[in-house]
């Protein structure tokens, strides 16, 4: 039964990347590259009737979360307090730019909110990249100063940043050079990631110079994707061991790089959505090969004291998650049903959605 | 520690008393924008379809408030009461969990569908998208009210040795004595608000003789409306409720009507005074003798236990809180459904439109049905106190043990100052909404 809800955990906070990932990428674009009023619409249009929706999946994640594995959302949302706090601000932020924006006339009124939109889409995908790398890091569970834990064994507090910003540190901090360089992985897979929306769902002006973006980026993203692995091994010193005892769980890392070798031919793509599913390929196949890769931990303990959380020790008690299953199946399908209603009515290309116009 | 507990629930009170503003009138403007919609359908009158559209736009710029305000409130329970979350999420994360898949989803999906599908789905899939989103709005109101009611009167559960309560009935969550009458009466507090501001919006624009076409249909729909769910609020939701909890909670029951001394020959009810606890009295007293045991058990002479039976360890945490807002939301419950009536006898009358202070009188009754609902969930919530989970887990065992009081006071006053902007930012644009008002298209 954890097993289950683990996959399904997973699999929807994959969703939630992919999904929302578009928006905040398509935030990162509009912040840097969109320069005319055209621009700036076309990228609004391609994402206004779907953002509230995709962001939908992070409280259901946040949800069943905290049905299947209470003592997991127990400690580490009280544990990262201050980063989940400020997500949720940059989360509004995000969404009056985008909502409030159209509602008045006004340059100012619209730079106000164009950069708001901008600006806490590009933190959301630096912060979310961080919450990744602090989730493989680890965190010093029951607080443990000197041998001793100073907390109950599963619960824990990270200020923002120590002094030394070292992953490798008694005392750590939510923002380390590791953590950081996971955060910026984030960001630069995401600009991608919205930039091959755009060019999916509009027939914007932009395109042409979006895709040499996601051409340049590309570059960036592999770097970063390589140095990460090179220095896995100090924060965990056998990164790839689920990897050597499973070997099927290759496919994730393959599908990592079945992504960024793909975009490379993004000039030549002859079907507009071909940018999109690659960079979809690339997230799925880069957040599955991090998570399965501390499997069966979900938050390593970074002490000798205190056992790591695993799916296994946070979750609920059977009952509840057997009948979980029942209408976790009914919820599931109509999901996919309104999913499948909403992206068919709002097919193809996006040009004339009118979002935020009155 | 002291501390902790008092930022905790400060943050949680602040973030929820702003956030249920947004919802309470989604879920009934969700409930009346379909109505006109319905109401085009079948007459093919286009001022239908145009009230429908503008009341779409404030439903929008709602929506996305309540949306933004309503995530920190999903959060919070990890973040600020995560010893809470640890113990009882087996059983509550049931129903929160639900809330997301069930009905956050079937919001979201078609809320995009019903804003900007109009010309792409055609009329009657477009009213389909709207009762979907009244629905979706409708449901989480209900999954929220079967966790509340949960903690207010818990079943369904059993407790391990480590603390941690555990489902062993699914269905025990649903037939909860407590869940029906307190989602019943909170629906039709949301209609009342909802019935409230389209009253108010049509009173505003036939006194300022702007746009009276519409202004004579939102005060007739808010009127009809408004005295249809004034009265339900009232009876039968608010009077069973009342029951239930003059039942299953007979300390906050007292505490709320204000009762110290137990009368033979039946309770009086407190129309008036102030309650002295410290003294055990109520000072400045207005009651008319025997309405209480009568209201509360159809017989006039029924007891009717007082705080002074009770002993003061069980005494719910704020007594003159619980006395005050149990007071106010009573007190403007008789006013809506006082004006409510008037307004409809001049309706009937044909003279409605014309009555001048009765339209005053409802366009300056648009703040109350937000107090009304507020503190209707202030006497639910302090009732509870110091339980979290009545008479099982105290609230000041529930908050996170890792989160200093200082970090919790940093958050609380972010939260503070951002949605104060949000508020400004919803009062401008809807004014500034309500100001142009509906705009009239031709579709027959």
């Amino acid at each position: 039964m954890e097993l289950f809800w683990y996959i399904v955990i997973v699999a929807m906070l994959t969703i939630y990347v992919v999904l929302d990932g578009y928006d905040f990428g398509a935030g990162i674009i509009h912040l840097f590259f969109a320069k005319t009023e055209k621009d700036k619409k076309a990228i609004t249009n391609a994402i206004g009737p779907f953002w509230d929706a995709n962001e939908v999946w992070l409280i259901a994640v946040g949800g069943v979360l905290f049905f299947a594995f209470p003592t997991l959302y127990a400690s580490s949302f009280s544990g990262f307090y201050l980063p989940l706090i400020m997500i949720l601000w940059l989360l509004i932020f995000r969404a009056i730019g985008l909502e409030l924006r159209g509602q008045i006339h006004n340059k100012i009124w619209e730079t106000i909110w164009d950069k708001a939109f901008g600006i806490a889409s590009l933190l959301l995908a630096l912060f979310f990249g961080i919450a990744l790398g602090n989730i493989v890091r680890g965190v010093n569970l029951g607080m443990v100063t000197d041998g001793v834990s100073t907390q109950e064994p599963h619960f824990f507090f990270l200020p923002l940043w120590n002094p030394t910003f070292s992953p490798q540190t008694e005392h750590l901090g939510i923002i380390d050079w590791f953590t950081l360089l996971l955060g910026i992985i984030g960001v630069v897979a995401l600009a991608i990631h919205g930039a091959n929306w755009i060019i999916f769902k509009t027939n914007s002006d932009l395109n042409e110079q979006l895709k040499k973006v996601v051409f340049r980026l590309n570059f960036v993203l592999l770097a970063l994707v390589i140095a990460s692995l090179l220095i896995w091994h100090i924060i965990e010193p056998k990164p790839f061991h689920n990897f050597i005892e499973t070997p099927w769980l290759w496919i994730f890392p393959l599908l990592t790089f079945a992504g960024i070798f793909g975009l490379f031919k993004v000039k030549s793509f002859r079907k507009h959505g071909m940018g999109f599913l690659f960079s979809t390929l690339f997230l799925i196949g880069g957040l599955a090969s991090t998570v399965v890769s501390i499997f069966p931990n979900v938050l390593p303990s970074t002490n000798a004291v205190n056992p790591s959380l695993t799916l296994y020790n946070v979750a609920a008690e059977d009952y509840g998650l057997t009948v979980g299953v029942y209408w976790f199946a009914i919820a599931a399908v109509l999901v996919g049903v309104y999913m499948f209603v909403q992206y068919r009515v709002f097919k193809g290309k996006m040009d004339d959605v009118g979002y935020g116009e009155h | 520690m002291e501390d902790m507990l008092f930022y905790d629930r400060m943050q949680f009170a602040f973030t929820i008393t702003f956030h249920y503003l947004f919802p309470q009138l989604t879920m009934g403007l969700s409930l009346m924008i379909v109505f006109f919609k319905w109401k085009f359908l079948r007459t093919k009158i286009d001022k239908y379809n145009d009230a429908a559209k503008f009341w779409m736009k404030i439903f929008a710029l709602n929506f996305a408030m309540g949306v933004v305000t309503g995530i920190p409130m999903e959060f919070q329970f990890g973040t600020n009461w995560a010893k809470f979350s640890e113990l009882t999420g087996g059983v509550i994360g049931q129903t929160l969990a639900m809330e997301g898949m069930f009905s956050f989803f079937l919001e979201s999906s078609f809320l995009g569908l019903f804003l900007f599908g109009e010309k792409l789905l055609g009329q009657k899939l477009h009213f389909l998208t709207g009762f979907l989103v009244f629905l979706g709005s409708w449901a989480s109101g209900y999954l929220i009210i079967a966790t509340h009611s949960w903690m207010q009167y818990p079943v369904g559960y059993e407790i391990l040795e480590n603390g941690k309560f555990v489902l062993n009935n699914f269905g025990a969550l649903f037939s909860n004595p407590w869940l029906l009458p307190a989602f019943l009466h909170n629906q039709m507090g949301s209609v009342v608000t909802s019935s409230f501001v389209v009253a108010a919006v049509g009173a505003f624009y036939l006194l300022n003789n702007k746009h009276s076409d519409f202004g004579k249909l939102f005060v007739k729909t808010g009127v009809i409306f408004g005295l249809i769910s004034s009265v339900l609020l009232a009876f039968p939701t608010g009077d069973w409720m009342a029951k239930n909890v003059a039942e299953h909670q007979p300390v906050t029951f007292a505490a709320m009507e204000g009762i110290f001394e137990t009368e033979e020959g039946g309770a009086e009810i407190i129309l008036f005074g102030q309650p002295d606890v410290e003294n055990k009295k109520l000072d400045n007293k207005i009651a008319v003798p025997n309405i209480l045991s009568f209201l509360t058990y159809q017989k006039w002479d029924a007891e009717i236990k007082g705080l002074n039976e009770f002993d003061e360890s069980v005494y719910p945490t704020n007594i003159p809180g619980v006395y005050y807002a149990y007071h106010i939301m009573v007190g403007l419950g008789t006013i809506f459904i006082g004006l409510m009536l008037i307004a409809s006898v001049q309706l009937f009358r044909k003279k409605l439109y014309k009555t001048k202070w009765v339209l005053w009188t409802l366009m300056f009754m648009l703040p109350f049905p937000y107090i009304a609902n507020t503190t209707g969930w202030y006497t639910a919530e302090l009732g509870r106190q110091p339980w979290l989970v009545y008479n099982l887990l105290k609230t000041a065992d529930g908050i996170s043990p890792t989160v200093s009081s200082g970090n919790t006071l940093f958050t609380l006053l972010g939260f503070i100052g951002l949605y104060l902007l949000l508020g400004l930012l919803f009062l401008m644009l809807a004014g500034k909404i309500i100001n142009k008002g509906p705009e009239t298209t031709k579709i027959n």
